[in-house]
């Protein structure tokens, strides 16, 4: 385990009776939760495809130590928000909950041996939203994996633009699409891994701009969710809608990877593209 | 219902009186201009109370108005147009109009969202709302522009990018991060103006700009107040309070340095005076592709780079949480 891990957790580590057991959305079967992370958060019963912390994607993806980037980088609220609950309260809480400072955990660790420079979004601080937190520190990220040249590897994971920011969460959109850019049109490598779920503002930027796009089995992927979408047409869509399967069958994403092979499948792509610039830095 | 169009229903029957009176005055030899003038008076009292100051959500109707000039009422006053069609992919988009222009003398790409007028266009426009291929025909005609070194002037005006099945099918997604990104390699000067709605990212994918101008009365917005109020209010009567609360009007935008500058509309909105309205804003374009034509890409890319990089609030100090050791 990289020694920043223990680090980040030592603080606030879970009674561990209090989560001993997980109970698979899907297929209702009652998991041990140590057993579950063994399996790398996918149902043995049924492999459904749990949400994963980005700690906890880290850890398992990263060969060791893991440099981060942008951890001080923390939230303002400068439309001073309040809907049911004050977005004060809601980051809190959401602080609290999740044991993290924003959305997106980026830095520079190894992948297979390949230094990458690495972004995890997490569902769990506010349904995974770009504010301006996350936006900032995408593309620091991209930034610095520009100038020491490195491959890039983003796992998605958003509700969307974070409304509680209004058009300053919007202008993040443009913000890591500009580093996207500049950071590609230097010749360097981006893969992205949409997990579930991926839509909104995310899928609308980034997320669908890489050079190759990688899906976790079942994630919901799109634009619109599915309840603006049934609520448009007035009916029901069909379950396999939206899911990483569907939008490989229409030629969107590049494939569908199983967890438990996820790694191996980043490796080889780091592999290829480290083949393809020495070749370039040959001639 | 419009707010806007119901507000003003007793202002233009007041119109309508003051312009019998005046055609009987003229005709008969009987004396009614003290009623006119009262009238008149009355008349601008009631439009000051009205539209003195507009609240956030009375904008949004505003934005909205049946009768507010759309896209092609802006680029009928072009001194030419020759539209180009469609996205080489799948079908034409009559949600975007776009094609080679001049704007005075200078020759540009157009690009423009466009509602329809009445039922019957606006199902043929899919009331302004992008689907894949309009976003893809976007998409191309930037990379033309680019290509032959013509600046780039859109006109935004829409409720949001399409959320039906068949945009899923192809990819809304992707459509729309292909615009944003086209529009940050650009090499041309972009200048963007948000003349009615600016919904969402579906708004974004036309306007990442050197320049963005708004109307007076138009709003650009991460969500509309609708689509807000029943995500975080789970409540879509809130709308009115979601609309404030989101900073979504012109003057919110020029505060945060997203708007470059707001263009006046007359009082009671764009569609009291169009022609005017028009003639303002084409101005506004002209002066802004003018300053920014003299400068090279390089130094246009950039400056738009540091733009957006720049945009956001977020503060840098350390939390408990993520400070190392024990």
């Amino acid at each position: 385990m990289p020694d920043w891990l223990p680090r980040r957790r030592a603080k606030n580590e879970p009674a561990e009776d209090a989560a001993t057991w997980s109970k698979c959305p899907k297929c209702s079967e009652v998991l041990y939760r140590r057993d579950l992370a063994a399996n790398l958060w996918v149902c043995p019963r049924c492999g459904h495809h749990f949400r994963m912390s980005a700690v906890d994607r880290i850890n398992i993806t990263v060969d060791g130590d893991f440099k981060e980037i942008g951890a001080d980088v923390l939230p303002g609220d400068p439309l001073e928000w309040v809907d049911k609950k004050k977005y004060a309260a809601k980051l809190a809480g959401d602080r609290e909950k999740s044991q993290l400072s924003e959305a997106v955990i980026c830095g520079i660790g190894k992948i297979g041996g390949f230094e990458t420079a690495i972004g995890v979004m997490d569902f769990h601080f506010r349904g995974g939203t770009m504010g301006t937190v996350v936006g900032e520190r995408i593309a620091m990220l991209l930034e610095r994996a520009r100038d020491l040249r490195l491959p890039c590897v983003i796992f998605t994971a958003s509700g969307g633009a974070r409304m509680e920011e209004g058009m300053l969460a919007l202008m993040q959109l443009a913000k890591t699409t500009a580093a996207v850019a500049r950071y590609r049109e230097d010749g360097n490598f981006l893969v992205t891994v949409l997990t579930d779920p991926t839509t909104g503002g995310v899928s609308a930027s980034f997320a669908f701009q890489a050079d190759v796009i990688a899906a976790e089995p079942k994630a919901m992927i799109g634009f619109a969710g599915r309840r603006v979408i049934e609520q448009t047409i007035r009916q029901k869509l069909p379950d396999q809608f939206q899911t990483a399967e569907f939008l490989l069958e229409k030629g969107h994403i590049d494939m569908v990877v199983p967890r438990a092979d996820l790694k191996a499948m980043l490796t080889r792509l780091l592999d290829y593209a480290a083949a393809g610039r020495s070749r370039t830095a040959a001639s | 219902m419009n707010l806007i169009v119901e507000r003003e229903r007793g202002l233009l029957e007041l119109e309508k009186r003051i312009a019998e009176l005046r055609e009987a005055n003229a005709a008969q030899s009987l004396d009614l201009s003290s009623e006119i003038r009262a009238l008149e008076e009355k008349y601008s009292q009631i439009q000051r109370e009205i539209f003195g100051s507009m609240t956030p959500w009375q904008k949004v109707h505003m934005a909205r108005h049946p009768n507010r000039p759309t896209a092609s009422d802006y680029i009928a006053e072009f001194a030419q147009f020759d539209e180009l069609h469609g996205d080489r992919h799948f079908r034409d988009d009559h949600a975007i109009v776009g094609g080679f222009a001049k704007l005075g003398e200078r020759a540009v790409m157009v690009i423009a969202q466009q509602r329809g007028r009445d039922t019957k266009e606006n199902l043929r426009r899919n009331f302004g709302m992008p689907s894949p291929e309009g976003y893809r025909k976007v998409q191309r005609l930037a990379h033309l522009a680019s290509h032959l070194g013509l600046p780039i002037v859109t006109f935004v005006d829409t409720k949001g990018a399409d959320p039906g099945i068949g945009s899923e099918e192809r990819a809304q997604s992707e459509a729309i991060a292909a615009c944003l990104y086209e529009f940050t390699i650009a090499r041309v000067p972009i200048v963007a103006t948000v003349i009615g709605e600016g919904g969402s990212g579906g708004a974004l994918a036309l306007s990442i700009a050197d320049r963005i101008i708004m109307l007076e009365h138009s709003y650009y917005s991460v969500a509309s107040p609708e689509g807000c109020a029943a995500i975080l209010w789970s409540d879509a009567s809130k709308a009115e309070e979601a609309a404030a609360r989101l900073k979504l009007t012109a003057q919110d935008l020029l505060q945060f340095g997203i708007a470059d500058e707001i263009v006046p509309e007359p009082t009671g909105g764009a569609h009291r005076d169009p022609a005017g309205t028009i003639s303002r804003v084409l101005k506004n374009i002209s002066d802004a592709l003018g300053e920014l034509s003299s400068l090279p890409a390089a130094q246009l890319k950039e400056a738009r780079y540091q733009k957006y990089r720049r945009i956001g609030a977020w503060q840098t100090e350390r939390l408990e949480t993520v400070k190392t050791g024990p």
